[in-house]
């Protein structure tokens, strides 16, 4: 049983040290195993493989699937569709009720899945199988005057749209205005790992149980999501992802390939089945960044102080399921000014379903409001970090609460420094070097510090003075599994190599999502309650065998106080005057994240944000036909990720602090605030090379040909 | 799964034997084209033939008369051609147009024979659910109206819009290559100019070449030119990357007036495109920025863009005359 324990601060040791990964060995020598690599040592025997057969159009009725030449392929087992598959118990979320009626919502949608022997002869089955459509009109486009429908909240459960004082009037009445439309592209998270699911049903005292190995962000969430439409008890349901090769908010929630997983399972009850997702069908199936248009009108006074701040977003769901990107929230916490207003408004297209990636929200909204105050900065003459030292704000805009530890102008000090700020240019279109404009932008990063409710861990002695822990939490490739270690060391006053660390499995204490940047702090904070729980009941010299189940209780400070994190980027960027070829000599974060637990894995966290904040600036952007209603750049040839060449000289700091108001090992979150502020400060540095701004992205080299 | 033959055949001669006595066999190189295509089911040939372990991955001079060459064997690996000391002396825009294409790994494995003869890329092409010409004849284009970024501008027809995607291509194209052809009736040279073909009616056929045709070597003249050089792909990304454009140039000025400049282009059209009539334009002229501009304009007079390839004339002006421009300035800094 699970008591709730008040956490003091844990007494630091081994947290901020650079311990190696604890699996990077097995990591590096293929020992660690993937979704789809488990095998009969963890139950995998014989298993039949899937192939999933998508719509190749985006809306209409299925009329019939004629199976016949792919059941008779050599090697099929079965094809399920619509009318064969194992009916669902709840079918509300559209995404996930699969094969459940005949309509076609979005192109590429599973509409039959086929059996096999092997993974060739389920692949073949699949091309075989014919489906035939009645076809109807679909709107796959976002456009200005598509996106007007007012979701109710906005992800997760935040207001739709914000308002406060006069902010027409405060624009009409300002000095200075900048008034511009932003856009960010359609990306997709891309992780190494594509989506992978083992699923096998069979029988425990009596009663069904789902077996799967996922490749997921949270262990618990896929169960709690699956059990109720499967008709099952959670605790019918087991999920374990004991290694994944990364997310970025992809693998947060289950997706349809999932259901079909487990669907397909159930119909050959006893035998697992494996499905890997292609890399080209991740591109439907398994979340994307929406595409935002952000319209932002800025007024202020001569001396750069803000009196209004409006930024309007346009952007893009799924009809078929909603999910409405927060793209304005940082707007409203940002800066001080006394008028504001923020919304949101999608267009609820036929297409495949939205959902996070990496800082949903914070991402596209702080490229458009740090570009618009970049043009702010160039109206009013001022150096955009001046600009920003006049509307930091004393209190949070947007909720009026003290923040607890809001050191913005401390990073933007340190990265100035460092960076060599104080000699560039006041004016943009001044430095060549050879053929190349060259210039330097700043941008600001921050992210909201969240922590889950509903995790435990469980701390048990194994005598000796070792110690086994287990919370069910996953670790996406962020080193999880070597912080809570440390954590785990420090709450129970022992060395790291004393701790046994379990994870990953729905039978193991609840964990929340590896998402939100809120995991190691989730997640700790119910270790270190188990551990001092545990140390309270059984002393410091416990017998084998004694256990304690804990988690951790609400800060009652926590309602009093803003928390977040953040942070300056600074970039340089040169832009080949002769071809337009853009290039990032220099990138630099400074953030403010609280303690950092183990500096090599949050190191690789920050760069690995501020790589993929980058890629978004220069080159990610998925291509959505909207004739066809898909995307249509589908594979790492044509979807152009950061290579390494276009990764010079990174790096990222961070303050030395601890935030022990927020969790008792002092931390915040670091795993999104990377991403955050990157683009702009990549785009603000083009147009100090330039002087031609570019508002949108990904910015790519035709946009500076002159000619 | 889909099974078909695999044959390894001894010598060329059995290899051109297997293919023309076998509708639908196809020749398999270093497989990085081809072995895409079976997996996304964009080809499904019911024998392979796989010429990759043939001898011929010699790389050695020649002169037949004419003047002096080298012969690089179909099978040379795009990685030991590009580290190859004649061609890092000799023909540098080879080097560098090898180095520019794809990845470390994918020219490890690819052929010099397989790179002049990878299929056109475009994105429909590789998409069996959408309607594609070159993949289903009389289907339709669909980059025509659709994705266009990498779009031809030069060549295309209603039929076809896609490009080349070969960088060693468009280099040797810039340096008279010829190809040598062992087909059914024996040993042929064919120009490379004339190896590939503009989409027409026809995009499914990406060359002249006859499907048993097979490519045994390339013969690259060692011309005067030659040795002031450069190959320069833009591209969005600093690698691996499919150009945007590209320029392939060689030039040699006789006190500041052009008197040998070859140009060719990537990223244009369906074929490597070798810019003739801007060469014809800036022969006996000095070269300055203006010069290339309006030779490059005289070119792309037939020129169609749409939105999103809008881009591409600009930027082939813009590149071409920087290239240019570079090797003039080295000309000028070598006879110093």
């Amino acid at each position: 049983m699970s008591v709730e324990q008040q956490t003091t601060p844990v007494r630091v040791r081994s947290i901020g040290t650079h311990l190696d990964r604890v699996d990077g060995v097995a990591k590096v020598t293929g020992r660690a195993p993937y979704a789809v690599e488990h095998g009969e040592a963890d139950g995998v025997v014989d298993p039949l493989h899937l192939w999933l057969v998508q719509s190749t159009v985006a809306k209409g009725v299925v009329v019939d699937v004629d199976t016949e030449s792919a059941r008779d392929h050599p090697g099929v087992i079965a094809v399920l569709d619509h009318a064969s598959a194992p009916r669902l118990a709840e079918s509300d979320d559209g995404e996930l009720a699969i094969l459940q009626e005949p309509t076609v919502h979005f192109r590429g949608q599973i509409v039959a899945l086929v059996l096999a022997e092997t993974s060739e002869a389920a692949r073949e089955g699949a091309a075989l199988v014919n489906v035939s459509y009645d076809v109807e009109p679909h709107e796959a486009e976002l456009r200005e005057d598509n996106a007007s429908y007012r979701p109710d909240s906005v992800n997760p459960d935040m207001e739709t749209d914000t308002e406060e004082g006069d902010v027409d009037a405060a624009i009409a009445a300002a000095d200075i205005v900048v008034e511009q439309t932003y856009r960010t592209a359609y990306e997709h998270n891309n992780p190494l790992e594509p989506h992978a699911t083992v699923a096998w049903w069979d029988e425990e005292d009596g009663r069904e149980i789902l077996s799967m190995f996922d490749s997921s962000q949270g262990v618990h969430g896929v169960a709690q999501t699956l059990a109720p439409m499967l008709g099952l008890e959670v605790d019918q349901v087991r999920v374990r992802a004991p290694y994944v090769g990364g997310g970025f908010g992809s693998k947060g929630e289950a997706h349809a390939h999932v259901m079909a997983t487990a669907l397909a399972a159930r119909t050959v009850r006893g035998r697992p089945v494996k499905l890997a997702v292609t890399r080209q069908q991740m591109f439907a199936l398994t979340g994307y960044r929406t595409a935002t248009i952000s319209h932002v009108r800025l007024g202020a006074g001569a001396d750069g102080r803000l009196a209004a701040i409006e930024h309007r977003v346009q952007e893009q769901s799924s009809a078929l399921k909603e999910y409405a990107e927060q793209t304005a929230s940082p707007t409203r916490m940002m800066y001080a000014a006394p008028h504001r207003r923020t919304s949101h408004r999608l267009a609820l297209l036929d297409v495949a379903v939205p959902s996070w990636m990496r800082a949903p929200g914070e991402m596209p909204g702080m490229f458009a409001h740090e570009v618009a105050m970049d043009e702010l900065a160039v109206e009013c003459g001022l150096d955009p970090i001046e600009l920003r030292i006049r509307n930091e704000p004393e209190l949070d805009p947007e909720t009026k609460k003290p923040f607890n530890n809001r050191r913005l102008l401390d990073c933007f000090r340190r990265g100035a420094e460092r960076f060599g700020w104080s000699s560039r240019p006041a004016h943009a279109r001044a430095t060549q070097d050879g053929d190349w404009w060259v210039g330097t932008g700043v941008a600001s990063a921050t992210y909201p510090a969240m922590r889950m409710p509903g995790n435990a861990a469980r701390v048990r002695s194994l005598g000796a003075g070792r110690y086994a822990v287990a919370i069910g939490s996953v670790d996406i490739g962020t080193g999880a599994r070597t912080v809570l270690t440390q954590i785990a060391a420090d709450a129970l006053g022992v060395e790291p190599g004393a701790i046994d660390l379990a994870i990953a499995d729905t039978r193991l204490p609840p964990a929340s999502v590896a998402g939100g940047s809120s995991g190691t702090s989730s997640w700790g904070s119910a270790v270190v309650a188990a551990a001092q729980r545990f140390r309270a009941d059984h002393g410091e010299h416990p017998d084998p065998g004694v256990e304690t189940t804990a988690s951790a209780a609400d800060d009652p400070q926590a309602d009093e106080l803003a928390f977040h994190s953040f942070g300056s980027v600074f970039a340089e960027a040169r832009v080949h005057r002769w071809t337009g070829e853009i290039r990032v000599p220099r990138l630099l974060g400074v953030y403010s994240v609280g303690r950092v637990i183990n500096p090599t894995t949050a190191r690789s966290q920050f760069i690995g944000g501020l790589v993929m904040g980058l890629s978004a600036g220069l080159f990610e952007e998925s291509y959505r036909d909207a004739r066809f209603g898909h995307m249509v750049t589908q594979d790492l040839a044509s979807y152009h990720v950061a290579s390494h060449a276009d990764v010079l000289d990174i790096d990222a700091e961070w303050l030395e602090e601890s935030d022990e108001v927020f969790t008792p090992m002092g931390s915040r979150g670091i795993g999104e605030i990377g991403i955050v502020g990157t683009a702009a400060a990549v785009a603000n540095a083009t147009y100090h090379a330039t002087g031609m701004r570019v508002r949108s992205i990904p910015i790519t080299p035709d946009r500076f040909l002159e000619s | 799964m889909r099974t078909l033959e695999y044959l390894r055949p001894a010598t060329p001669a059995d290899a051109v034997r297997a293919v023309a006595e076998h509708p639908g066999a196809r020749y398999l190189g270093g497989g990085t084209n081809l072995v895409d295509h079976l997996k996304l089911g964009i080809a499904a040939p019911e024998l392979l033939v796989d010429v990759s372990r043939l001898p011929l991955d010699e790389v050695e001079t020649y002169d037949d008369g004419s003047g002096a060459g080298l012969r690089v064997g179909a099978n040379v690996r795009n990685s030991d051609l590009a580290a190859h000391p004649l061609v890092r002396s000799e023909l540098p825009l080879v080097a560098r147009a090898l180095l520019a294409g794809a990845s470390g790994q994918i020219r490890n494995q690819a052929t010099t024979g397989g790179n002049l003869l990878q299929r056109t890329r475009c994105v429909y092409f590789q998409d069996p659910t959408t309607p594609c010409n070159k993949r289903e004849p009389g289907s339709g284009c669909s980059a025509i109206e659709g994705y266009g970024r990498y779009n031809a501008i030069l060549g295309a027809s209603p039929d076809c819009v896609a490009t080349h995607p070969s960088d060693l291509a468009v280099a040797l194209v810039a340096l008279d290559t010829t190809v040598v052809v062992l087909g059914a009736d024996g040993e042929r040279r064919v120009p490379l100019e004339e190896l590939h073909r503009l989409p027409a009616d026809d995009p499914s056929r990406d060359t002249r070449l006859a499907p048993e045709d097979l490519v045994t070597a390339v013969e690259i003249p060692l011309a005067g030119a030659t040795k002031l050089s450069t190959y320069r792909k833009v591209r969005d990304r600093a690698s691996y990357a499919f150009a945007l454009v590209s320029v392939a140039a060689a030039l040699h000025l006789t006190e500041g007036i052009v008197t040998d400049v070859r140009i060719a282009w990537g990223g244009v059209a369906h074929v490597p495109w070798r810019a003739r009539r801007a060469e014809a334009a800036l022969i006996g002229h000095a070269l300055t920025e203006q010069a290339i501009r309006e030779a490059v304009g005289d070119e792309l007079r037939h020129a169609e863009t749409s939105e999103q390839n809008a881009y591409k004339p600009p930027m082939l002006r813009r590149t071409t005359a920087h290239t240019l421009l570079q090797l003039a300035a080295q000309s000028r800094e070598e006879s110093r």
